[in-house]
């Protein structure tokens, strides 16, 4: 049984279709990439997933429940957490703060504070200069920072897939590296399973594991980043070669 | 030095009224992005809640003739509710549409809230003795300061402290200040929309009955209007904090308070009358130097 699954997923936003009619599933553990250039629809896939943008079509099912046209904060009580496309710290809370926000959804089950306590070492463990910092103001870290900062946050609700929007996005390579360095160590301490979006298919062939091409918001590929990566059909169907 | 010191008093206590007013708007405004309009006819159905429905000019008192530790309870709890049912029953339909449309659904619903009071209560005002004991003056260094005002100061005082230490505090105040920020990422963290959001509808509507007890025994009359001309000051100082900045809109209610109390002792007596246009020009030269207000809300851009 797969953790999650689209089938025929749509999204529009009014007259424009931005995802048309996907169809995948993704099982516990594994990571996925999704790759393609401006404008494919990959942020639009993420947020109707996360349920911020309902799917105009389809049916979305995540962790055994059918999650089409539920609100956010269902879906991530269900066990997604969702990294958003810039970020999108709370600037004017502290790191600490920030990192907390989350793990209120498991008060009801008992001893959810300790949990949430080891969790918060767990993330100052793998993000030491958020500890630092954890009285300080989120909007005053560098990106990067920032990057880190969301993503030990979405890892303080204890998910069972984190989806992380262009971690990327607007950060110097270095600092990059960085970030995936973290996020593969992560992966070898627990279990995880990651979907990442990104634009180009570096990232994916330099950590592995699956990986799907969009474009036109729909998906032209879809197999192991490796061998996908250095493939001729991949480089056609990302600049759109050979179409008629 | 006496006098002095009463100017301080009126200044502080009317600064007090308009703090909790910008505080109930600023509130509301920082999780939804509306400008809530009909939050002065919350504040004077609070006041005639404490009355039994007539159109007599000798109003019959109702809870109002309550001991004041289960009167205050009632109109807080009173304000509470009807917030949170304006909340149920209009907002919630209004959550995707864009602020304007919220907006002018407050007005509305401020009208009706107004004409469904004139109905039950007529227009005339009501003479209502609402806790007198609080009338009477205390001596402070040669001034005469009535115990109303010292009251309303340090009640205003422990609000601001209260909300202060429940929002820096208490999990549910960390998840308001969270939507506030950004309303979409709160809720990817299984934050619950409803929950904040009538969280705060709740706090700004006993906001309001605080501004009705206080605003009930300082004139000793039910009035329909009663809850407009607070508002009026109390949405100005939202505007001159940033809107939805909790700690501007506050700041800029007591600064409000000051400068129509410092008007209306240096003006010259023929121009008293007009003190509240002198205010007016004092907000707009505000709000030409400082356009995003005293201390900009970081939270204003879109929320989807
Ligand atoms: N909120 C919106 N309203 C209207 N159109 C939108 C909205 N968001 C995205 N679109 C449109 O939907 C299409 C897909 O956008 P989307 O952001 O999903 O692409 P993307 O693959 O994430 O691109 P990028 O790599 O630039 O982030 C684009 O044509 C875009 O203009
Ligand atoms: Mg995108």
């Amino acid at each position: 049984m797969s953790l999650l699954a689209l089938s025929n997923v749509s999204v529009r936003y009014g007259r424009l279709v931005a995802v048309r009619g996907i169809t995948f599933s993704l099982g516990e553990g594994e990571i996925l990439f999704i790759t393609g250039p401006n404008g494919a629809g990959k942020s639009s896939l993420l947020r109707a997933i996360a349920g911020v943008t309902p799917p105009s079509g389809g049916r979305i099912d995540f962790a055994d429940h059918d999650i089409t046209g539920r609100a956010p904060e269902d879906i991530a009580r269900f066990g997604l957490a969702m990294v958003p496309e810039g970020r999108d710290a709370f600037g004017g809370l502290t790191i600490e703060e920030n990192l907390m926000v989350g793990t209120g959804m498991h008060s009801a089950t008992r001893g959810w504070k300790a949990r949430a306590a080891t969790e918060l070492e767990a993330v100052y463990a793998t993000f030491p200069i958020l500890k630092d910092r954890r009285h300080a103001q989120a909007g005053l870290l560098s990106g990067g920072q920032q990057q880190m900062l969301v993503i030990g946050r979405a890892l303080m609700t204890n998910p069972r897939l984190v989806a992380i929007d262009e971690p990327s996005l607007g950060l110097a390579p270095n600092i990059t590296d960085q970030v995936y360095e973290r996020l593969t160590a992560l992966l070898a301490m627990r279990k995880l399973t990651l979907l990442i979006v990104e634009q180009s298919s570096t990232r994916a062939m330099m950590v592995g594991g699956r990986m799907m091409l969009m474009r036109g918001g729909e998906i032209l590929l879809d197999g192991d980043a490796r061998a996908l990566g250095q493939s001729e059909a991949m480089q056609a169907a990302y600049f759109g070669y050979g179409e008629p | 030095m006496g006098s002095l010191l009463q100017v301080l008093f009126d200044a502080l206590s009317l600064g007090s009224l308009y703090a909790l007013g910008a505080l109930g708007i600023a509130l509301i405004f920082g999780v939804m992005r509306l400008v809530n309009f009909a939050h002065g006819d919350v504040i004077a159905a609070c006041v005639f809640a404490l009355l039994w429905p007539s159109v007599d000019a000798v109003a019959i008192i109702f809870a109002g003739n309550l001991p004041w530790y289960l009167l205050v309870p009632f109109v807080l709890a009173f304000g509470a509710a009807l917030s949170v049912a304006c909340e149920a029953l209009v907002f919630r339909r209004f959550r995707r549409a864009n602020p304007a449309t919220m907006m002018i659904a407050s007005f509305a619903l401020g009208f009706v809230i107004r004409y469904f009071l004139l109905m039950l209560f007529s227009s005339r005002p009501k003479s209502v003795s609402l806790l007198p004991a609080l009338s009477q003056p205390v001596e402070i260094l040669g001034a005469r300061i009535p115990l109303l005002q010292l009251i309303t100061i340090a009640v205003t005082m422990a609000v601001l402290f209260g909300l202060t230490a429940f929002l820096r505090r208490t999990r549910f105040g960390l998840e308001m200040r969270a939507a506030a920020e950004n309303f979409t990422m709160a809720r990817m963290l299984g934050v619950r929309a409803n929950r904040v959001i009538m969280g705060a509808f709740a706090l700004s509507g006993a906001l309001a009955a605080a501004i009705a007890l206080i605003l009930g025994s300082q004139t000793g009359t039910a009035n329909i209007m009663m809850g407009a001309s607070v508002m009026l000051m109390a949405f100005i100082a939202t505007v001159i904090g940033g809107m939805g900045s909790l700690a501007g809109a506050v700041l800029a209610g007591f600064l409000l308070g000051a400068v129509a109390t410092v008007m209306q002792v240096i003006l010259p007596p023929e121009a008293r009358a007009f003190r509240d246009a002198f205010v007016y020009g004092a907000v707009i030269l505000v709000l030409i130097f400082r356009p995003q207000g005293l201390l900009s809300a970081r939270g204003t851009r879109e929320r989807v």
